[in-house]
């Protein structure tokens, strides 16, 4: 099967800025884009989610919880062990890492919709639910023994009330209290044109990957290796995890995605605030430059054959 | 025309500063300030504002010598270890003293 014309548009963006083309995207585009992602991903969660009982979604929700936690902690011991990173690096990139990628979970779903694989429609929430254990825990990584004190309060209000969890936990309500009657109306604008404006997002961040070239050649060898094997290692365990939690084997690939995938948005922003003594220079070069690319282009179709086969 | 001697303190650098360094310059004494969105590059590489992560800000305030220098010596001890921080004073003349003490 040919691969997905939305990745073939990241690649586009990619070869462009390789060949130091003068393509550039505005970034109130880029804003508004991700802008309309975040609430259609939110909204198409929360209609489906109208369908099923909120109280059978709880073991889920808390299994998912323990995996972000989980994942972050093998990060960040393999960062420092193997790594031999500081302990302000390792915490940082193990965060980005324990959260997710909102836009790997959108090509993940499409990658499943092109080949006619079914899977839980609510799993939007999942993204929502993930994108915060992995930053709370990077940070606690990277202070404990430390002198410095954290801003738990305000850091918490830059990560919650940022827009991706606005607009994803948003969507969803509007979504589920619409319902699939109410939600109709804005179908053509945010089911319809969906693919479409994915398409445009990741020309942007094909643009985007390619910048970070130089900083990856800086990196050295152990962090590209680790910016690979860590996502195989969490897709791993995120389809056994969903195997367990009684996933599908399409919402499996998906919790694989989620689990495999690092944030590029929500963590970047709060590390930077609270471990500046992190360098970001090195954690995007792993997120952005390997582990992104990766993940859309060879990771997804390999997390779904984990989930088949741990599915038997 | 009457003017009167002030500072002009410019601040350029990372986006992810902006809400900090702004509360930072009203604790300090700055009445007002200024933010614009910027793109450059220097020593710590280049910032395209292409998207999040590559933003920079530039932060004007101006105000007396006294309290321009003591927002100065602030973000010089607090931000300018970990962060990519430019910063500047120039000398400007303004009409209304009152708004700019």
């Amino acid at each position: 099967m040919l691969p997905d014309p939305v990745v073939l548009f990241f690649l586009l963006g990619l070869a462009a800025r390789l060949a130091r083309s003068d393509l550039r995207i505005p970034e109130p585009l880029y804003e508004a884009l991700s802008l309309y992602l975040l609430i259609a991903i939110g909204l198409k969660g929360g209609v489906e989610l109208a369908r099923h009982p909120l109280g059978a979604l709880a073991p889920q929700v808390a299994g998912i919880v323990a995996l972000g936690v989980v994942t972050t902690l093998l990060a960040f011991a393999a960062l420092r062990g193997l790594g031999r990173l500081a302990r302000a690096d390792a915490s940082s990139i193990a965060g980005h890492y324990g959260s997710v990628s909102v836009v790997t979970f959108a090509v993940a779903v499409s990658w499943l919709a092109a080949r006619g694989i079914a899977h839980e429609s609510y799993m939007a929430v999942f993204v929502a639910v993930l994108e915060v254990p992995g930053i709370v825990v990077g940070i606690a990584l990277a202070r404990t023994g430390g002198s410095a004190r954290v801003a738990w309060g305000k850091l918490a209000h830059e990560v919650l009330l940022g827009r991706g969890i606005v607009l994803l936990v948003g969507g969803l309500a509007i979504g589920w209290v619409a319902g699939p009657e109410g939600a109709k109306p804005l179908q053509p604008m945010f089911g319809d044109l969906f693919k479409g404006v994915l398409a445009f997002f990741l020309l942007e961040m094909g643009i985007v990957v390619g910048r970070q070239a130089g900083d990856l050649r800086r990196a050295g060898f152990f962090l590209p290796a680790f910016a690979i094997a860590a996502p195989l290692a969490f897709g791993l365990l995120g389809a056994w995890a969903a195997h367990r939690l009684g996933f599908s084997p399409g919402g499996a690939t998906i919790v694989a995605t989620l689990a495999a995938s690092a944030s590029y948005i929500a963590a970047p922003t709060a590390m930077r605030i609270a471990i500046p003594e992190a360098s970001p220079a090195l954690s995007l070069a792993a997120v952005l430059g390997v582990t992104f690319p990766f993940n859309i282009t060879i990771g997804i179709p390999l997390y779904h054959r984990m989930a088949v086969a741990l599915a038997g | 025309m009457d003017t009167h001697a002030r500072k002009l303190l410019v601040i350029i650098a990372e986006a992810a500063l902006e809400k900090t360094l702004v509360e930072d310059a009203l604790r300090l004494g700055a009445q007002g300030y200024t933010v614009h969105d910027v793109r450059g590059g220097g020593r710590d590489g280049e910032r395209t504002a292409s998207w999040d992560g590559d933003r920079n800000i530039e932060v004007k305030v101006i105000a007396t010598a006294a309290v321009a220098e003591a927002i100065t010596a602030h973000v010089l001890a607090t931000y300018c270890p970990n962060y990519s921080v430019s910063m500047f004073l120039a000398d400007v003349a303004v009409l209304r003293p009152e708004k700019f003490t």
